[in-house]
C-alpha cells in the first residue's frame, strides 16, 4: 500500500532527543498547557479505579437474574435500571469497565512490544525487511474489524481470544511506525559511528535505536488502546466478542438491541461509559503527542 | 505511465496472494467437518468418507489451496454451510444496500470533510478550526453503533423525522431510498469525516507555509483562489491517500451499521454468518472486502498523477 498511515496513526517522524530528564519535564510542562489531556487522565484514572473496586461500589452480582424486576427504568434502587432479565444495569456497566480497560491496555502493551521487536529487527536486517513488510501489507489489506471477526470465528469466544485477535490487527501499524523510525535512525551519524567502531547488532539496537523509538511508541500505544476498546465493543456488539457471561459494554448494548425503543437506557449507559473512556484515552494521547513529538504536534 | 500501472498491478499480487492464503487457512482451520454436515444425521462412516473424498477434503493443504484458487478464478467462493446456497449468490443478493450505503457515505463524507479541513487550516486557531478539531476527536471516540443509537433516538424516536431502521431500494423511489440512508450514512461517516478533515487540515497547513502560497497572495489573488487553486491542489496527495486507507473504517463500520439499522446487506450477512459459524460466508466476505480495499488503494495510487504532474511513472 502507500506510506501514509491510518487513523490517529503516527507518521514516522525523526525521533526527538529523548533525554530522560528533559523529556519528562517537557511532558509535565506540556500536560499543564493541555487541560483536556489532564481531564482525560483524571477520567481514565477514575475509570480504572472503578473497574478495580467494582465489587465495593454499591454493585450487586452483575449476573444475578431476577425475572420479577425486569426492565425497571433508572432511578430508586436501580440507578441505571434493570435489563430484560432483571439484572442491575449499573452493576453490569461498572463490571463492564473491566473488560474494556483490560482489552485496551493488554492490546496496547502486547502490540507495542511485539510490533517494536519486529520493527526493530526488520528495520535493520534488509533481507528480513522485504518478507516481513509484505506479510504486514497483506494483514493490513484486510479491514481490521473483519480480520478480528475472522480470527475469532476460528476459536471460541473468550476474553483472551478477543485480546489476541485485536492485537494481531494492530501489530502491522506498530511495525510500520517502528520500521520507519529505524530506517531514519540508522542513517544517523552516531549509529554509523557505532557500526564503524564494531559495536555488535544487539547493543546498537538496545542502546542507540530503541531509546529513540520509545516516545512515538508510547503515543501510538494510547491510540492503539482507544482503537482496541472500540473494536472490542464492535465485536461484542455483533456477537463475535466477549461471551455473554462476562458483562462488557458491547454485549450489554447488543442484548438491548431489540429493546432500544422501549428501554433506551439499556443502550445509553454502556454507550456513554464507552464513549467517555475512549475519549479520555484519545485526549490523553493527543496531549502526550504534543509533549513527546513536537514535529507532529505542529501538524495535527 | 502504462509501465507504472503494470508494475503497480504486479506489486499487488503478493499482497492479494497473502490475503488469499490467509482467508483459505481460515476455512482450512475452521472447526467442524463440512462432509459430516453435508452427509446429514443418518450417514455412515463410509458415506462421510466418500463425500470427503468427493469434495477433495482428504487432500493435503497445498493441493486444496490450489483447487480453491482455481475455483476462485471462476468466481466460485464455495457453498454456505447453513443455507446450502453458493456464497457468490448470497453476496450478489445482498450487495446493493451495502454499495448504496458505502458510496453515499463516501461521497457525503468527502464533500463535507475536505472543505471543513481547508477552512480549519485557513483560519488555524480560529473557531472553525477548534470546532472541527473537537468534533473530530469526538468522532474518533464514538463507536459507530453508539452514534447510530444517539441519532435514531433523536431523529427517529423523538422528532420522528426519519425512519428508525430498514432499507428501501432505488426501485421503490428515490425519496424513501434516500430517507432510509440518511441516518446510517451519518453514523457511519463521522469517523471517516473526522479522519479526512484532520489530514486535510494538516496537509493544508504544510502547503500554506510554502513560498509559492505567499507569492500567490502577494500578486493579489483572492484567498479562495489561493486556497483551492494553489494550496488544495498541492495538498491533495495525502488527502487522497487517507480517503483510500479510510475505506477500511467504512468497511468495518458497515457491518455494525447494517446491524443497527436492519439493512439487509453484506454486513448483516456477515453477522448472521458469525452467529451460525458459517465459515464459507465469512471467508467470502473477507476476501471480497479485502479485494475492494486493495483495488481502491491501487486506484488512489494511480490518481496521484492527476493531482501532481511531477509524479511521473
Amino acid at each position: 500500500m502507500t506510506d501514509t498511515q491510518a487513523p490517529a496513526v503516527l507518521e514516522p517522524a525523526p525521533a526527538p532527543a529523548a533525554g530522560g530528564a528533559s523529556a519528562s519535564s517537557r511532558l509535565l510542562a506540556t500536560l499543564r498547557r493541555h487541560p483536556t489531556a489532564i481531564a482525560g487522565a483524571v477520567v481514565l484514572a477514575a475509570m480504572v479505579i472503578a473497574a478495580v473496586l467494582a465489587p465495593w461500589l454499591g454493585t450487586t452480582d452483575p449476573l444475578a437474574v431476577s425475572p420479577i424486576r425486569r426492565l425497571r427504568p433508572p432511578g430508586g434502587e436501580w440507578w441505571f435500571g434493570t435489563d430484560m432479565l432483571g439484572r442491575d444495569v449499573y452493576s453490569r456497566v461498572v463490571y463492564g469497565a473491566r473488560v474494556s480497560l483490560a482489552v485496551g491496555i493488554a492490546v496496547a502493551l502486547l502490540s507495542s512490544v511485539i510490533g517494536l521487536t519486529i520493527g526493530l529487527v526488520t528495520g535493520f536486517l534488509r533481507w528480513a525487511d522485504a518478507i516481513v513488510m509484505r506479510v504486514m501489507d497483506g494483514l493490513m489489506s484486510i479491514p481490521s474489524v473483519l480480520l478480528a471477526i475472522a480470527l475469532i470465528a476460528l476459536t471460541k469466544a473468550s476474553l483472551e481470544n478477543v485480546i489476541v485477535a485485536i492485537t494481531i490487527t494492530e501489530i502491522p501499524r506498530v511495525v510500520r511506525l517502528v520500521r520507519g523510525l529505524v530506517l531514519t535512525l540508522r542513517e544517523q551519524p552516531y549509529v554509523e559511528a557505532a557500526v564503524a567502531s564494531g559495536t555488535r547488532f544487539v547493543p546498537i539496537l538496545w542502546r542507540h535505536i530503541l531509546p529513540n523509538t520509545l516516545a512515538p511508541i508510547i503515543v501510538q500505544a494510547t491510540y492503539v488502546c482507544a482503537s482496541a476498546m472500540i473494536t472490542e465493543a464492535i465485536l461484542s456488539f455483533i456477537g463475535a466478542g466477549t461471551p455473554p457471561n462476562i458483562p462488557s459494554w458491547g454485549n450489554i448494548m447488543a442484548e438491548a438491541r431489540s429493546l432500544f425503543q422501549v428501554a433506551g437506557y439499556l443502550v445509553f449507559f454502556p454507550g456513554l461509559f464507552l464513549a467517555i473512556t475512549v475519549l479520555s484515552v484519545n485526549l490523553l494521547g493527543d496531549g502526550m503527542r504534543d509533549a513527546l513529538d513536537p514535529r507532529l504536534a505542529r501538524r495535527m | 505511465m502504462l509501465w507504472y500501472v503494470v508494475r503497480r498491478l504486479l506489486a499487488t499480487i503478493p499482497v492479494v496472494g497473502l490475503v488469499a492464503l490467509f482467508v483459505f487457512s481460515l476455512l482450512y482451520l475452521s472447526p467442524g467437518d463440512p462432509a459430516v454436515v453435508i452427509a446429514g444425521d443418518y450417514a455412515s462412516e463410509a458415506d462421510i468418507a466418500r463425500i470427503r473424498a468427493g469434495l477433495g477434503l482428504d487432500q493435503p493443504y497445498l493441493v486444496r489451496f490450489g483447487r480453491w484458487l482455481g475455483a476462485l478464478a471462476h468466481g466460485d467462493l464455495g457453498v454456505s454451510i447453513f443455507t446450502g446456497l453458493p456464497v457468490s449468490t448470497l453476496i450478489a443478493q445482498r450487495i446493493e444496500p451495502t454499495v448504496a450505503l458505502t458510496v453515499c457515505t463516501l461521497v457525503v463524507s468527502v464533500a463535507f470533510a475536505v472543505p471543513l479541513g481547508v477552512l480549519a487550516a485557513a483560519r488555524a486557531g480560529g473557531w472553525i478550526d477548534r470546532a472541527v478539531m473537537s468534533v473530530s476527536v469526538l468522532g474518533f471516540s464514538l463507536p459507530v453503533f453508539v452514534l447510530a443509537y444517539l441519532l435514531v433516538g433523536l431523529f427517529s424516536v423523538q422528532l420522528e423525522w426519519l425512519p428508525v431502521q430498514g432499507y428501501r431500494n432505488l426501485a421503490e423511489g428515490f425519496g424513501p431510498f434516500l430517507k432510509h440512508l440518511v441516518l446510517p450514512s451519518a453514523a457511519l461517516g463521522i469517523v471517516y469525516m473526522a479522519l479526512i478533515a484532520r489530514i486535510t487540515r494538516a496537509s493544508m497547513l504544510d502547503v500554506l507555509a510554502q513560498d509559492y502560497v505567499r507569492t500567490a497572495h502577494a500578486k493579489g489573488l483572492s484567498t479562495p483562489a489561493v486556497l483551492t487553486g494553489h494550496a488544495l491542489k498541492n495538498a491533495a496527495v495525502p488527502i487522497a491517500t487517507i480517503i483510500g486507507i479510510g475505506i477500511a473504517l467504512l468497511i468495518g463500520g458497515v457491518v455494525v451499521t447494517e446491524t443497527v439499522f436492519a439493512i439487509p446487506g453484506i454486513g448483516r450477512l456477515t453477522v448472521d454468518a458469525i452467529l451460525r459459524r458459517d465459515y464459507p460466508i465469512i471467508q467470502g466476505v473477507t476476501l471480497l472486502f479485502s479485494g475492494v480495499y486493495v483495488l481502491v488503494n491501487l486506484l488512489v495510487d494511480l490518481s496521484y498523477t492527476l493531482f501532481d504532474p511531477r509524479i511521473r511513472y
